[in-house]
Order: structure tokens, then sequence, then C-alpha cells
């Protein structure tokens, strides 16, 4: 299989013969976009529909309009595409989609590329294919009844007749269309691309170093630029003495970049930009800056001093959320269990940091970045230049990671805004400083959880109250409370069977760009709930799992009618994507079998459980780990996904192998803390992530469902840090209530 | 520092560039030579997404001058040629998003090159300096006991 990344050099000749006697009318695309890649698989004569164009060399141009981060997408549309298409996997060639209206949302976050898009797709393979067959009926003057598709081919049931998709390309391109729920789809037991784990797609470009990521684009005539922006939010140039700066060998300019006003959203933050003729001559001139910063309201930001006012704050009343039986401020000491968890700021960390590229012309814009949501990046960098959204065009390369840091396309904005002033094409690189020390965090926060239990230990009723920086504040000033989409993640909707729940959320005040980040607010929500559950059960002398099956009751579709905010579902109705009970205890079910078939373990090694439901899937995760002392190995982890309907398998599997290594990280390690409003980390020797030899052994298991596809890129990281800490205390009798561990423990 | 005229060897061939001799070789190769596949992850040699062979030693290019390189013989991942290794990458299917694969590669390769079976803690020990944010760890180890298996890989 061959594929295109997104900004493969193809030269218009090179585009003609790809789709010989097809002709030159199809190099200059459907909507006017040039021979991009996109136009290339969109070209009239052989276009079937928006995301399928088979050319007459019998090769099926597939367009993926979600960016590829390591999920597996560039591979996994593809297959959905190609099942109801019945194209064979060797004939595809998969295209990269531009910013494209067209294609619905392409904004690749929130664990949704297969789960908002799987049926459209199908639907879109089937059409494509009905139009396929009616031009074989057409040709052969039978019945599209007569006729059926096999591995790249148009049979004829009975003759033994059959023409190539190459063959037929053109004349079913002619055809009208027809409504996407006109063609019945085929049963799961039919599947020929669905289920299956080949190859991902990018393998060859990505083990021989030719694989284009953000980072790697070329322009002609391009420039390299990197940026001293802000250490504080909010702060601005007070004075700057570029003179050192503009000797350093290779460095053409330096520009000041205004602060934008307001609340933070996608814009630049401001600075001091270098620009040179390569990435190093940039960096050094950015060495030689001199620059005093303004003070900003952020100038005095102490986030130890912050984290211990929000325990405070969690430890009174606050907003009710969701009110279930009484009300309730507090329950005395002596029939009741309560605590309270921390998590700080968190980053991303992508391997690659953000780097666009981008060329302004008289015409308009044109932007080649490793994003991860090429919409909101047209719509911003049209608004940060003054352009039409159609006069910016919007090539998307492969990721180096994105983990939610590149769903935000303020770096996209800034080699515009430089593009424009300097009139040349601008590839902006942000180094890994400028990663960790703006970015857009995950929030500090804490949690308080209490529960009245009965004369066995048993809880009766739950009383909780969370509280972080909400991500609304990097939207509009001064918003200070939780939204209800945040509360949705993890905590709002707690399916605990008891007859009396009261969730509180309090207040907190933004210092810093809060943003999301994989699994967003269930990291600090499945870290709080699944560690109390741990105390529950230890404190009623039971196993964790036993805790999780008395709380969670029978199976039944919890429905959450109690609450005072309309549960969001991660954009799912009820009805479709239920809180399932009976999945939750399948989940459970499948670690707890595969710990059973684990070796005895000895006295300083313990086993830790959580299990959790995001983005729809269900998730359940045991750790092993070993203490000695104060020093902490994990040794082995397994977690059971039920993710609905799996499209590839191996992705799966990935995404939850990679799921806990990166909840591992951030509970072991991952601290982004502040000082004077500054950042205090700078790169990996003070924002370590887990290195190959602290990695555990991990097996991890699907569990077998025919529900519709879930999320997978993100479910798989909240019950890590739980099962984590609960695992250390029954190793050791420790219990660690704050994050990262790597403040009290060696590893 | 000045511009000078500068011969370095990759992949066989000689190139003669004219570049600041304290260049690291990273931006050489990326932004010079247009060889992009060496990644640039941290600057400051904690990630060794820029790992290449220096006569056959994994170093990090971002911590190697052109004048520490000159005269002496760089591969990159564009000229590594391991094809049970990568066999096994493949085999594995180890990549997410790729990005630091290059740099694993290399490390790999040069692993298997002083040690035909590595042990667990060889792989650790070896594989330590180059981080996955994705968690390919595990795969990582799959795939270099099977290309350990499938032995006298050549990189």
């Amino acid at each position: 299989m061959t594929t295109f990344t997104a900004v493969e050099n193809i030269s218009r000749r090179n585009v003609l013969k790809l789709f010989g006697a097809v002709g030159g009318g199809l190099a200059l695309g459907a909507s006017g976009l040039a021979w991009s890649p996109m136009a290339i698989a969109q070209g009239k004569q052989a276009q079937l529909n928006i995301f399928i164009a088979i050319g007459e060399d019998n090769k099926v141009y597939l367009t993926c309009h979600r960016s590829e981060m390591g999920q597996g997408i560039r591979t996994g549309v593809p297959q959905v595409l190609a099942d109801e298409l019945e194209a064979e996997w060797d004939q595809i060639v998969v295209v990269q989609g531009l910013a494209d209206e067209q294609y619905g949302s392409q904004n690749t976050d929130g664990s949704r590329s297969i789960r908002k898009h799987y049926q459209k797709m199908r639907q879109m393979g089937a059409t494509a294919r009905s139009m396929l067959e009616q031009a074989a009926a057409n040709q052969w003057q039978v019945s599209p009844a007569d006729v059926y598709a096999k591995a790249g081919k148009i049979h004829h049931k009975t003759n033994g007749k059959s023409l190539s998709f190459g063959e037929l390309a053109i004349a079913a391109s002619a055809l009208t269309t027809p409504a996407l729920d006109s063609v019945a789809l085929k049963p799961a037991s039919k599947f020929t691309h669905i289920g299956k784990s080949p190859t991902i797609v990018d393998m060859d470009v990505m083990l021989n170093g030719k694989a284009e990521y953000g980072f790697d684009v070329k322009v002609a005539g391009m420039v390299h630029a990197s940026i001293t922006r802000p250490p504080v939010l909010g702060s601005d140039v007070a004075t700057l003495d570029d003179s050192a700066a503009r000797k350093v060998a290779g460095v053409l300019d330096v520009i000041q970049i205004p602060i934008s006003k307001g609340a933070p959203l996608f814009q630049p933050l401001g600075g001091v930009a270098v620009i040179a003729t390569n990435s190093w001559s940039a960096l050094q001139g950015r060495k030689a800056l001199k620059i005093t910063w303004t003070d900003s309201a952020n100038s005095q930001y102490d986030s130890d001093t912050d984290l211990a006012a929000l325990v405070k704050r969690v430890g009174e009343s606050g907003t009710v959320i969701r009110q279930l039986g009484e009300s309730v401020s507090d329950w005395s000491d002596d029939n009741s269990l309560s605590a309270v968890y921390t998590v700080p700021y968190l980053t991303h960390a992508m391997m690659e940091p953000p780097a666009a590229a981008a060329s302004v012309t008289k015409d308009g814009c044109e932007i080649w970045a490793s994003t991860q949501t090429p919409q909101s990046t047209q719509k911003n960098v049209a608004g940060v230049l003054g352009l039409k959204d159609e006069q910016v065009k919007v090539n998307v390369t492969l990721l180096g990671g994105g983990f939610g840091r590149k769903s935000k396309p303020d770096f996209s904005a800034e080699a515009a805004w430089l593009s424009q002033k300097i009139a040349k094409p601008v590839k902006l690189l942000w180094s890994r400083e400028d990663e960790i020390q703006n970015g857009y965090y995950h929030a500090i926060s804490a949690q308080h959880y209490q529960a009245k239990l009965d004369g066995n230990k048993a809880p009766t009723a739950l009383l909780a109250r969370t509280g972080f920086p909400s991500i609304s504040s990097t939207f509009a000033e001064g918003v200070d409370m939780p939204s209800a989409g945040e509360l949705d993640l993890g905590f709002s909707d707690m399916p605990f069977n008891l007859s009396q729940i009261q969730l509180e959320s309090v207040k907190a005040t933004a210092h810093s760009r809060i943003g999301w980040m994989r699994s967003v607010c269930n990291i600090q929500h499945g870290f709080g709930v699944g560690s109390f559950v741990d105390e529950l059960a230890v404190n009623a002398g039971k196993p964790c799992i036993s805790m999780w099956r008395e709380l969670l009751g029978k199976p039944r579709h919890e429905k959450l009618e109690n609450q005072v905010v309309k549960y969001g579902n991660y954009g799912e109705t009820l009805e479709d994507f239920p809180i399932d009970i009976g999945r939750y205890l399948s989940v459970i079910d499948a670690v707890e079998k595969a710990m059973a078939k684990q070796p005895k373990i000895q006295a300083n090694q313990g086993w830790g459980f959580a299990v959790h439901r995001s983005f729809v899937s269900y998730v359940a995760v045991a750790t092993l780990v070993e203490m000695d002392g104060d020093k902490l190995t994990v040794l082995k982890s397994i977690a059971a996904i039920d993710a609905g309907t799996v499209v590839n398998p191996d992705r799966v599997h990935s995404q939850t192998e990679g799921a806990i290594i990166f909840g591992l990280s951030l509970a072991m390690m991952g601290e982004i803390s502040y000082k004077d409003g500054k950042v205090e980390q700078s790169n990996f020797h003070n924002y370590p992530l887990l290195r190959i030899g602290q990695s555990p052994e991990i097996e991890t298991i699907i569990v077998e469902s025919d529900a519709k596809p879930a999320g997978v890129g993100e479910p798989g990281v909240p019950p890590v840090a739980p099962s984590l800490t609960n695992a250390i205390f029954a190793a050791s009798g420790k219990r660690y209530r704050d994050l990262p561990l790597s403040k009290v423990l060696k590893m | 520092m000045t511009q000078q005229t500068q011969t370095l060897e990759v992949n066989g061939k000689s190139f003669t560039l004219d570049a600041d001799p304290n260049m690291p070789i990273l931006w050489a190769l990326r932004d010079i030579l247009g060889l992009t596949g060496t990644k640039y992850g941290c600057g400051a040699g904690l990630c060794g997404a820029c790992t290449v062979h220096i006569d056959g030693a994994p170093v990090r290019g971002c911590l190697t001058s052109i004048k520490q390189a000159a005269g002496k013989s760089v591969t990159t991942i564009e000229g590594l040629e391991a094809d049970k290794l990568k066999a096994a990458w493949e085999k594995h299917n180890v990549p997410q998003c790729g990005y630091c694969q290059a740099g694993q590669l290399m490390s790999a390769a040069a692993l298997l090159n002083t040690t035909a079976k590595p042990s667990e803690a060889q792989i650790d020990d070896a594989m330590s300096g180059n981080i996955c944010r994705c968690g390919t760890y595990p795969r990582i180890k799959a795939a270099i006991n099977t290309a350990a298996e499938n032995s006298k890989v050549e990189a």
C-alpha cells in the first residue's frame, strides 16, 4: 500500500501521470485547491464522493479528514471506507484532507474520530460502491440487483463477467450520488477490513525517516522563526535590546509581537521573534536577546499557595451540581470516611513541540502544520490576518504526538502573523522549553470526598467537591468556576447505587492558559474517585473490586436524572450510549480473570485496581508494584477496555498501552509548578516522562462488544493513576493522595 | 561566530556546507542537508529523538557540533541499513506517532551491533535515553528481541 503524507511534493506532471487518461482538468481539483493530494482524490472525473476517488489505474484514493497523531486514524478511516466499498487493501492510497467544512468536524480530539464518523464513513463507502455497481449494470445492460462488489471489482452474479473499479470509475462518477442512508450496510459478519489490524499505513516512511511532520515542512524561500514569549501570562515586553541577537550568524531580523488583549483564546502570546536562515541561528539569536518584561496580574502567582487554598475550599460548601436524596453539609467523623486528593498542573510534552509553516501572499495564506484541528486553524489564522476563511488553505502534516495541545491553533496563528509581517514564508518551531513554559495546561485541582458508613462500614451516602481553574477561563475573562462540561468528565457522572449523593464544585481562578490534555478532567476525577473507592474498601476490609461491585450495584442503565445540569455524555445521547453498569462489570470481570492467572506476589508487592468510564468507553486497570523502602517499581499493568465495536484491534491495544504509560508518567513524575507567575520546569530533566526501564510489562484486553464504536485514545488514562497509588498502598500500607509521587518516592 | 566551509560525511556521501562549525549536526542535517528524519525533541541530550551514529556509535545530534563530526562517518535514519530490525518493528506495529522512532531505531541498531542477544537489562540500559511519549516501550522491547532472535542484524 502506498500513501501520501500531507505535504508530499507532488509535481503537476506526476499528478497527471497518476490519472493518465483522466485528463488535465482534474489537476485543478474540485474546490479550487490546486493540485494538493486532496484535490487529486477529488478530481471530478473519478470522484465518487468527497472521501473516495478512483483512478483509471485502479488505485482507490481514500481521504482521511482526521489528523494522525499516533492513534492510527490514517489506517482506521480507510479501513471503514474500504469495507463497504469492497476495495482491496493494497489498492488504497491514503490522502490527507485539507481543512474543509465538507467533511464535517475535523477537530481530532475528544476520542471521537471513529465514534462520530463511523456510520458516515460506512455510508460513504456503500454509496460509492452502489455507483460502481450501477455503472457496471449499465454497461452490461442488466439490473444492479444482478451484480455485486468484491475485492476491488464488480462481478456479474451469473455470467462470470467482472470489471475493475478503475474500469468503472469515470462512468460511476458521472452518476447521481445516492442519498447517504439509501444504501443498506452489511452485517458485521461480512466485514472485510473492519476488525482487522493491518500494518499502519505510514510504517514505511516512519522507518525510513521520510515521514513528514510539522517540524519537517519545507516551503520554497522560507525563513526560520523562534519566539521568546512572555514568561508570565499577560506580561509584555518592557525593554528590548536586540543588538547582540542581530549579530548572530544567520539571524535576519528580530520582530516584536504584540500581546493579545482579553482572554487568551488561541491568539499569539506576544513576545520577540528571531528570524533566521536556519533553526539553530534562530535559537542562538534568542539567547542573545536582552528583554525585560512588564508585570501582569499573574506576576505574584505561586501554585503551592494556590493549591493550599484550593484544598481549603473543597473542605467547605460549594455549588451543588448534583443532588440525590437530602442535602448534607458534613457527617461526623465516627460514621464517615473522608479524604482529599490533589493533582498538579500538567503539560502535554508530545515529542514534537508545536510547529507550523505559513506563507502569506496577496491572495491569502497557506499553512502547513502538525495540527489536530485544521478547521479552527483556518478560522483562527483568517481572523489574525484579516482574511476570509476560504483564503486560508491548511495542510495537515503528520503529528509527532498531540494529546490535545495541537488542537489549539495558536502556533499557526503566530507563524501566519510573522509571514504577513515580513512578507516571506516562515517556519515557526517551538523549542521544548517553549512547549513546557508557554503551554495550555491541564489544571491544578483538589477534590474532597466523604462517605457516610453503616455499622458494617459500608458506604450509604457520598458527598464530594471538586475545584480547578476552568478551561473556559481561556476563552472568557473572569470565569472562576468549573464548567458543566468539565464536571461531566468523571465527576457528575459517578454511577454509584447510593440513595444519597451530593456533588459540588468550588471556585478557582486561572493564572495561566488552561487547556485540555488527554482525558481532560477525567485525570483528576478518575484519580479521586478511584482512590476513594479503594480507601472505602480498605476501611471495610474488602478487596477494592468488591467495593466497586457494591457501589455500582446491579447491571442497569444509570440515568443521572437527579442532576442540576443536564449531563453532556461526551456529546452522545444516553439512548445511544447509556451509562451501562453491565459494561463496567464486564471490564472489571476481564481484569479480575487476568489477575487470577498472575503468579503469587511477594510481601513487598501489591496490586491496585480502578475502573472508569469516559468518552463513552469503559476501562478497568490493575497495576502491580514493588516497594523497596521508598523505591517504587511498577511491574505489571493489566487493562481491559470496552470501546464497543472496534475498527482496528491492534490500534486499540496500542492506544491502551500508551494510555497506561501516559497515566504512569503523570502519576509518578508529572508536575508543572509556578513561582512568581512563571513555570518552574523547562525540559525533560525537570518535567520527566516515563522511560523504558520504568515501564511495566503491559497486558491489554479488548472486551468484545457489538455496541456502537466509542472512544479509544483517552479512556485508558484515568484509571491508571489510582490503580497505581492503590497498589502502593497494598504493597506498603502508605496512602498517597497528592500527585506526583516523585515528591515522596524514588523511581 | 563565523561561517566556514565544513565537510561532513553523511550516509556515505561527502557534503560541503557553509555553516558555523559550532552548529549541532541535528540542525545541519535537517536545515542544510534536508535530512529531516533526525528529529528535534529537547535540544539538550535528554530525549534521544536526534540519535545518529558517528563511526557506528550512537550520539545525540543536538549535542554534537559539525566541528566534532567533521572527518567522521555520520549515519542517519535515512542511511540506516537494518532490514531485520525494521522488519521486527513492522511485525510488532511499533510506532504510534512515529516521531521518536528514528532515534529509537538508531539506538536499537547500535545496541544490536555490539550485543547480538541483549538481556532485558541491556535493552533498558541502551534504550534509556530515548523517550517515547506515546508509550511504545513494550513493543520496542519486543521488536528488539525479535530482531535479535532473527539474529546477525546488519546495521
